[in-house]
């Protein structure tokens, strides 16, 4: 791919399926992977008779989506149908908004930690609630035509979140998908679980071509069927490819036929040509006269933004400003979540170390972390203890390889440093010692003071091994200064 | 007298002195339901068991000196899209001939909070959409007052079973007058209460923005009655207003003075028969011999009611009867036999080598909601979904659906402004007495025309009541409407009442051989 021949545009559309317990408009619950249609009422699945009555809740983990994604939110919302038939929506229609969203023309910073691309603001056209459809299950076994409905997931409430087509390449649209799903997870409006489906992302793709005629745009692509945010940026890069080989060959523009919707094969790693749902062009939106319009007054709006907390892109920049921490280093922590933003904090505090404290948990605590699957809730160092090792280390009376040691039995042991220290029988040696037994490793080596000498500094490492034998409490950094001391004074 | 011809209200007090019971008076309804539904056919069921059970256990209550609900023990019928628990709620339709909804109604826990004897369901025009009751998949319901005669329509079975004391009270709906049309083509008392003011939880849904509950009864006094029941705020829908219910039938107690009363010029112009002009220009005389005073007012956008009714009720219908689709429950047709018409007609269009009508076949899935839906649904109902997919669809329904919408709230405007000046609005019920069984039938748009006077109300959302205020040359009877301001109910039946109370029409009641 060449920037000169194409420009990508990207536009995504994220589903986020909303922590409430129950559904948008009946008091079914929402938790995932029940058996099949047992956690229905005639309510969700509008059976004869029955009415909505909207989930309070739900609209309220919208509205502070809403107002953390910079949302200009109207006074006045409503709901609409969205009108088709299909076996898995009961009602003939999807309750959702459509002219009057309750929230619209917003943004999301994006940046890439190592400067991949330059920082910018993706707009995001609208937010909006909706309750999702049941789920089909076609039995495609050959001699078989048998489809399953579960209705479990129908009525579940959905925030659509639609972006501007403001992304340029794969890398964009990931640290889009990555920072949105980060925010909303601050804000515990969803656990965001791509697997249990509480995350979905369409990608609607096209090229513009400087031509010889003028810039020109290719026919825009809607993509599905993206199972992880490494299936968005394969998917979209697959496509840009397979949109300018099709320019070439036939030079449609877009315009010039309808708006196509191809799946992505992750295994087949492409995307192919999806059939046209049956007269879905038009779904026959109009005012659900079931619901009340929602009135969402100004003041409102205001308490939310008030109790909205610091949010991750706030956050980064001012760990990078209080603690000296680069953006890259900021990053890291901030990806794993406020509490463990608040761990770091309390070790960098009380350690009076930012930049060490940083590197001792996103190297050392995040990969136990991830070994044994747990959050920092429920890691077994406390951030009091961990801040006791980083200032040893600081203070140079604890090398990094012994603290890796006392760091392990800490862990082990679920004991505190000055305990792990004293089991692997760590104390801090006298200086004077030290320099004593530099002294008697220079005499009895002759070659490393000649090769110092001969100005190889490096040489000196051959001593500091030795030195650990000797005396396993001993500071290699420490042994290599008095080392050369001693030989600068020969 | 015998029992089913005295009023709800005196057959109450009798059932509290302890003169009667419940059993007593269910069983006579019963009888007279055995003995003449036959020929008028307001009942599509009747279950004489659970009635007599219900009517012994309140017996029973009352004896031990429990308290005993509001309608204590009185005997009540239920329009048949008012969904009813474990029970067939079938709209009238063959899509819902077996339907039996895992829930009651709100309005059904009501009465049976109150202690109703449930009776049965009542005919109706299928899915409430028809001024006659002739669009019921099941039977027809005949005038008690003329059999050969319409019983209007849709809560056409309510209003005859009233009639013919075959029930003292019943519960209809009324979308664009199905309650007031046909209590006033049966000579009964027919209220349409304010929009919100009874919970829509459980009534099937015709179009939801105008669909509202409302009591039938002989007597203004007994509907007051039972509006004083069923009214009330009700968390599960969200459109039942958040209001105070009133004590109706006491505040009809209280004497009115000073009645205002509003007649719209357009009521009275061409079309109207001029004995149903008679008999309401008489009723005014009533009132103004009352102390009523009479001013004449303008509604004048309701020349637009019935085409704004007719573009939103059946838009609102479309979608609402989109959830028939026989995947879940409802009628389906016969899959194998659909299999193989679709079968025949692939080898059909393959052997005359037709590539764009093979493209164009339906898939199985879409043929079997075709065929169901054409089976399941009648004329009536198909030409209402078709209107109303037509008027919400893209590029049509800011020309329609949005426009009505925008007359809608021109209608309501002229309502507000009528009621500054007066309690409320007197006029026809409908233009002509109940034409005869057949007549109107295969001509929708003079069907359509029976909702002349009553649709406004529904559009703007305010109350309207129907009484029998005459009785044409041929002996049927003529029906006078007021129409109140929105949750003005006790205002709107104190007038009404006034109107009884010095009149007898609504004590007349038909012959049935």
């Amino acid at each position: 791919m060449s920037d000169q021949e194409y420009q990508l545009v990207i536009g995504l559309e994220v589903h986020v399926q909303l922590a409430t317990n129950s559904k948008l408009f009946s008091r079914a619950s929402t938790q995932f992977g029940a058996p099949p249609n047992t956690q229905t009422t005639p309510i969700c699945i509008g059976m004869p008779g029955t009415l909505p009555v909207m989930n309070r809740e739900a609209f309220r983990l919208s509205l502070i989506t809403a107002v953390a994604l910079n949302c200009n939110i109207p006074e006045y919302t409503k709901w609409d149908r969205k009108q088709y038939y299909y076996p898995d929506l009961p009602k003939g229609y999807q309750i959702s908004q459509f002219d009057l969203p309750m929230s619209e023309h917003g943004h999301l910073d994006i940046a890439h930690p190592k400067g991949l691309f330059e920082p910018k603001k993706v707009g995001i056209t609208r937010a909006h609630l909706e309750e999702d459809a049941g789920k089909s299950m076609h039995d495609e076994a050959a001699g078989k035509a048998d489809s399953r409905i579960d209705l479990n997931r129908t009525g579940t409430p959905l925030l659509e979140i639609v972006s501007e087509p403001d992304m340029r390449s794969p890398e964009e649209a990931r640290a889009y998908l990555d920072e949105l799903k980060l925010l909303i997870t601050y804000l515990g409006v969803s656990d965001c679980n791509m697997q249990e489906g509480n995350l979905r992302v369409d990608a609607n793709v096209n090229l513009h071509i400087d031509t010889p005629d003028g810039k020109i745009a290719t026919p825009i692509v809607e993509i599905k069927n993206m199972n992880s945010f490494r299936a968005v940026e394969r998917a979209i890069a697959y496509e840009a490819k397979r949109q300018y080989q099709v320019w070439k060959e036939t030079g449609r523009k877009i315009g010039e036929i309808a708006k196509v919707t191809r799946g992505w094969d992750d295994q087949a790693q492409i995307t192919k040509a999806q059939r046209e749902k049956e007269d879905s062009s038009d779904y026959r939106y109009f005012p659900d006269p079931d619901l009340v319009p929602i009135i969402v007054k100004p003041e409102e709006v205001e308490q939310v933004r008030a109790a909205l907390g610091e949010l991750p892109a706030a956050i980064r920049t001012r760990l990078q400003e209080t603690y000296k921490l680069s953006a890259f280093d900021a990053d890291v922590l901030v990806n794993q979540g406020r509490e463990l933003v608040e761990y770091y904090e309390q070790v960098a505090q009380a350690s009076g170390d930012g930049k060490r404290a940083s590197n001792w948990i996103s190297q050392s605590v995040l990969r136990t972390l991830n070994d044994r699957e747990i959050t920092i809730a429920e890691f077994p160092i406390d951030s009091v203890q961990l801040a006791d090792l980083v200032k040893l280390v600081a203070s140079g009376d604890l090398d990094n390889t012994r603290a890796k040691d006392v760091f392990a039995e800490m862990l082990a042991d679920e004991i505190s440093s000055e305990d792990a220290m004293k089991k692997l029988g760590i104390e801090k040696v006298d200086q004077s010692e030290i320099v004593a037994m530099c002294a008697e490793l220079l005499a009895a080596n002759p070659k490393v003071v000649d090769d110092v000498k001969g100005g190889n500094d490096k040489a000196v490492g051959a001593l500091i091994g030795k030195a650990k034998q000797k005396n396993p409490n001993a500071n290699p950094g420490e042994v290599r200064k008095i080392c050369l001391e001693l030989i600068a004074k020969m | 007298m015998s029992l089913i011809e005295k009023t709800a209200t005196e057959l109450l007090e009798q059932l509290e002195s302890g003169g009667v019971t419940s059993v007593e008076v269910t069983s006579a309804f019963l009888d007279q339901i055995e003995a003449h539904d036959d020929q008028v056919g307001a009942y599509l069921r009747v279950d004489r068991d659970s009635a007599l059970e219900q009517a012994a256990a309140i017996d029973e209550k009352r004896k031990s000196g429990e308290s005993v609900g509001k309608l204590g023990g009185l005997p009540v019928s239920l329009k048949d899209l008012i969904c009813t628990k474990g029970e067939i709620t079938s709209c009238a339709s063959k899509m819902l001939e077996n339907f039996s909804p895992p829930y009651d109604a709100t309005i059904v826990t009501k009465l049976q909070a109150a202690d109703a004897v449930l009776l049965g369901k009542t005919n109706m025009d299928e899915f409430a959409m028809g001024s006659s009751t002739e669009n019921s998949a099941f039977k027809l319901t005949h005038n008690p007052w003329n059999l050969g005669h319409i019983p209007g329509g849709s809560s056409g079975g309510a209003a005859a079973c009233v009639a013919a004391s075959m029930t003292p009270l019943s519960i209809g709906s009324d979308t664009g007058g199905s309650i007031r049309q046909p209590a006033g083509l049966c000579g009964v008392v027919g209220l349409k209460p304010t929009y919100g003011r009874v919970s829509r939880f459980g009534l099937v849904a015709f179009a939801s923005s105008l669909d509202q509950l409302g009591p039938l009864a002989h007597t203004v006094e007994d509907t007051a009655l039972l509006l004083e029941v069923i009214a009330g705020h009700d968390p599960m829908d969200s459109t039942s207003l958040n209001a105070e219910v009133p004590s109706y039938s006491e505040e009809l107690k209280r004497p009115l003075e000073g009645l205002r009363i509003g007649v719209a010029k357009e009521h009275f112009e061409a079309g109207l028969d001029s004995e149903v002009e008679a008999a309401v220009r008489e009723a005014l005389e009533v009132y103004k011999s009352q102390g009523a005073t009479i001013e004449e007012i303008s509604l004048p956008h309701g020349k637009y009611a019935i085409a704004t009714y007719y573009v939103i009720a059946p838009s609102e219908a479309s979608s609402n009867l989109a959830r028939y689709d026989s995947v879940h429950y409802g009628h389906r047709c016969n899959e194998q036999e659909m299999l193989a018409e679709l079968k025949a007609e692939e080898e059909a269009l393959k052997a005359a080598g037709d590539e764009q009508g093979l493209k164009n076949l339906d898939t199985a899935l879409v043929r079997m909601y075709r065929k169901s839906r054409a089976e399941g649904f009648g004329d009536e109902v198909k030409r209402r979904i078709m209107l109303g997919t037509y008027a919400t669809s893209a590029g049509y329904d800011h020309e329609y659906y949005l426009k009505a919408l925008k007359v809608r709230r021109l209608i309501r405007n002229d309502y507000d402004e009528a009621f500054k000046n007066v309690d409320v609005i007197v006029g026809p019920v409908t233009t002509t007495p109940a034409v005869k069984i057949g007549e109107n039938s295969d001509d929708p748009l003079a069907m359509y025309l029976e909702d002349l006077y009553t649709v406004s109300a529904n559009l703007a959302g305010i109350a309207g009541v129907s009484i029998p205020c005459g009785f044409s040359s041929t002996n049927l009877p003529i029906g006078l409407q007021l129409q109140g301001a929105p949750l003005q109910e006790t205002k709107l039946l104190q007038a009404a009442h006034l109107f009884q109370q010095q009149t007898d029409w609504h004590t007349r009641r038909p012959e049935l051989s």
